[in-house]
C-alpha cells in the first residue's frame, strides 16, 4: 500500500502540493482526477523522490520512501510511465528496456514476459525509441516501468493522443496489472476510461485534495464531476 | 629539403599535436554532453597531468622508462580523483546550473594554477621520454630509372611520437567502447538524455556526474602526461590547450566524440603545416577564423545535432 500523508512540495520557491494526502491499495486502480495545472504531475514527482518534501512523509508498505535518496525509491518496486513517454530517445528499444531491467534488477524472463505483453515492440528491438511511432512509444514507456516488476504503477496520462484500439491495449495491461495485485495511480483525463475501469477516484484542485469517492458511487452521482472538472 | 619530405615532416608534427589535442578535447566534450557543464578549469587538468608527470618521474627517479610509465598511471588517477571531489564539492551545490559552474570552474582553474605555482614553481620542466629513436623516413623521386626511394637528411620522427599518436588513437577507441558497448556508457547515456527519467530508473545520477566529470578531467590529464617529454610542464601551459580544445569541441559539435576527433585532426594537422610553412599565430588566426565560420554556418559544428 502506497500512502501519502499531508505532502508540501513544488519547484524551488513554488509551492504546488498543499498537504496532500492520498492511499494507493494492491490490486486497485485508483484515479487522479483534477484541472490542468492542479498538481497531478507534481503529484507522481513527490511520489519518485524527485521534488524534495517540505511536509509530510509517503510510505510504502510502511516503509517511509520520502527520505530516501530519488535513485533508491524505484528499487522498491515503483514502475513511473511519465507524462510525455519521455523515453530515452537516441537508445534503442532494447537498451530502454535493459535500463528497466536493472532497476531492481530483475531477473530475464521478466523481458519475455514484458515482451509478449507488447509483441510490437519484440520487432522493433534495434531501433532508436525517436523512431517510434506515438503508440509504439506509449507502449515502450510502459514496458519500461514493467521491467522492473513494479508494486506500484504510476502512469501519468498514458492515453494522451492515442487512437482507440491502442487505448484498449494499453487499459488490457493496467488490467491486468491490477489482477496481479499491483496498486495503481492513474491520471487521466478521458473519463469514460476512467469510469469503466477505476475503483477509487481522488479530485485535486490546486495541490490539494478535495475529495474522494468509490467509482461506483461516481456513477450513480455525476454531479461531483461537474464541480470539480466543470464537464 | 624539398617541399615534399617538409610537407611529410610537418604533418608528423600536427599529428602528434592532434592526438593530444583528441585526448583532451574528448573530455571537455563528454563533460559538456553529460553535464551541461562547460568546464573551464579543464586546461588546469591537462597542466597537472603534466605537472604530476615530472613529480612521479623525478620523485621514483629511477629508469626513463619506468618514471615514464608509472606517471602515465598515476597521474590520470590523482587528476581524476580531485576532479571527482571539486564535482561533489562545488558543482553539485550549484545544481549544476550552466552560468554558475562556468563561474565556478574559472574559481577552480585559478586554484590549480595558483596551487601548482606555489608548490611547483615558475619552471619549465622536462621529463625524459621512455624511449626517443629516431627513424629516418625514406621519399621517392623521379630518378633515371623510374621511381626511387630515398633518405632525405633530416626527414624522421622519433618513436615516441609515434606512440603518442598510437596510445591517443587506442584510448579513444577504448572511449568510444566504453560508451556503445558497455554498461557504465548506458547509463551514461540514459543520464545525458534525460537525467530526470535516469532517477526515476534508479540511476544514480550524482554518481554518474562524480564518474564523467573525473573521466573527463582523466583524459586531460593523460594528454598533459604523454606531452610532456616533448614539450615540458609549466604552471601556464593549461590555457592555450583549453582554447583550441573549445575550438575543436565547438568545430566538431558539442557532445560527439567523432566530430571532434575529426575535429582535433583538421585543426592539429593544420596548427602543424602552417606553423612550419608560415607561423603559429597565422595557424592560430586560422583556426579561430575557423570556428566563426562554424558558428555562422553550422552552429551545431561538424557532427553536432541540430538542438530540438
Ligand atoms: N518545473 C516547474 N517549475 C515551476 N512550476 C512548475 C513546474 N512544473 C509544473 N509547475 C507548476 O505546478 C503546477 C502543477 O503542475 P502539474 O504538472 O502537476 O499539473 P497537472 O495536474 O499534471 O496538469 P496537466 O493536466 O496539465 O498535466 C502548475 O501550476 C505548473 O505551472
Ligand atoms: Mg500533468
Amino acid at each position: 500500500m502506497l500512502e501519502l500523508d499531508g505532502i508540501d512540495a513544488g519547484y524551488g520557491p513554488v509551492q504546488v502540493l498543499r498537504g496532500l494526502s492520498l492511499t494507493a491499495r494492491p490490486g486497485e486502480i485508483t484515479c487522479l482526477l483534477g484541472r490542468n495545472g492542479a498538481g497531478k504531475t507534481t503529484t507522481m514527482k513527490a511520489i519518485m523522490g524527485l521534488l524534495p518534501l517540505t511536509a509530510g512523509r509517503i510510505t510504502l508498505e510502511g516503509e517511509d520512501i520520502s527520505r530516501l535518496p530519488a535513485h533508491e525509491v524505484p528499487k522498491r518496486g515503483i514502475g513511473y510511465i511519465p507524462q510525455g513517454r519521455r523515453l530515452f530517445s537516441e537508445l534503442t528499444v532494447a537498451q530502454n528496456l535493459e535500463i528497466g531491467m536493472r532497476v531492481r534488477p530483475s531477473p530475464p524472463q521478466v523481458l519475455t514476459r514484458v515482451l509478449e505483453l507488447f509483441p510490437r515492440l519484440a520487432d522493433r528491438m534495434g531501433q532508436r525509441a525517436e523512431t517510434l511511432s506515438g503508440g509504439e512509444q506509449q507502449m515502450l514507456a510502459t514496458a519500461r516501468a514493467l521491467c522492473l516488476e513494479p508494486r506500484v504503477l504510476l502512469l501519468d496520462e498514458p492515453t494522451e493522443g492515442l487512437q482507440p484500439s491502442m487505448i484498449e491495449a494499453i487499459r488490457q495491461v493496467v488490467v491486468r496489472m491490477k489482477s496481479e495485485g499491483v496498486a495503481i495511480l492513474l491520471v487521466e483525463q478521458r473519463l469514460d476510461a476512467v469510469m469503466s475501469s477505476a475503483d477509487r477516484v481522488v479530485f485535486i484542485e490546486n495541490g490539494q485534495v478535495r475529495d474522494n469517492a468509490d467509482a461506483a458511487d461516481l456513477r450513480a452521482r455525476p454531479e461531483m464531476l461537474k464541480r470539480y472538472l466543470g464537464v | 629539403m624539398d617541399f615534399g619530405p617538409h610537407l611529410l615532416l610537418a604533418a608528423i608534427e600536427g599529428a602528434v599535436t592532434a592526438a593530444v589535442l583528441a585526448l583532451m578535447a574528448a573530455g571537455l566534450s563528454l563533460v559538456f554532453g553529460v553535464m551541461r557543464v562547460v568546464n573551464v578549469a579543464h586546461g588546469e587538468f591537462y597542466m597537472l597531468g603534466a605537472v604530476l608527470a615530472w613529480v612521479v618521474a623525478s620523485t621514483l627517479g629511477a629508469h626513463p622508462a619506468l618514471g615514464f610509465v608509472a606517471a602515465l598511471a598515476i597521474a590520470p588517477l590523482i587528476v581524476g580523483a580531485v576532479a571527482a571531489a571539486a564535482d561533489m564539492t562545488v558543482l553539485k551545490r550549484l545544481d549544476y546550473d550552466p552560468e554558475r559552474t562556468i563561474v565556478a570552474t574559472i574559481g577552480l582553474l585559478y586554484i590549480l594554477q595558483q596551487l601548482t605555482l606555489m608548490g611547483y614553481g615558475p619552471e619549465a620542466r622536462p621529463v625524459a621520454p621512455p624511449f626517443n629513436q629516431r627513424l629516418a623516413l625514406p621519399w621517392v623521386e623521379w630518378g633515371d630509372g623510374g621511381v626511387q626511394l630515398y633518405w632525405p637528411w633530416g626527414l624522421s620522427v622519433t618513436t615516441y611520437k609515434l606512440f603518442v599518436i598510437g596510445a591517443a588513437g587506442a584510448v579513444l577507441a577504448g572511449l568510444w567502447a566504453l560508451m556503445t558497448r558497455t554498461r557504465i556508457g548506458l547509463v551514461m547515456r540514459a543520464t545525458q538524455l534525460d537525467g530526470e527519467m535516469a532517477l526515476a530508473f534508479g540511476i544514480p545520477v550524482e554518481r554518474v556526474y562524480a564518474g564523467v566529470f573525473g573521466l573527463g578531467a582523466a583524459l586531460a590529464a593523460l594528454a598533459g602526461v604523454l606531452i610532456v617529454p616533448i614539450q615540458q610542464a609549466h604552471y601556464l601551459m593549461g590555457g592555450d590547450a583549453l582554447l583550441l580544445s573549445f575550438i575543436v569541441v565547438i568545430i566538431g559539435g558539442l557532445g560527439s566524440l567523432a566530430g571532434t576527433v575529426i575535429a582535433a585532426i583538421l585543426i592539429g594537422m593544420s596548427d602543424g603545416i602552417i606553423s612550419v610553412f608560415f607561423s603559429p599565430t597565422l595557424a592560430k588566426i586560422i583556426a579561430t577564423l575557423l570556428v566563426a565560420f562554424v558558428l555562422v554556418f553550422r552552429p551545431q559544428g561538424l557532427m553536432g545535432k541540430p538542438p530540438r
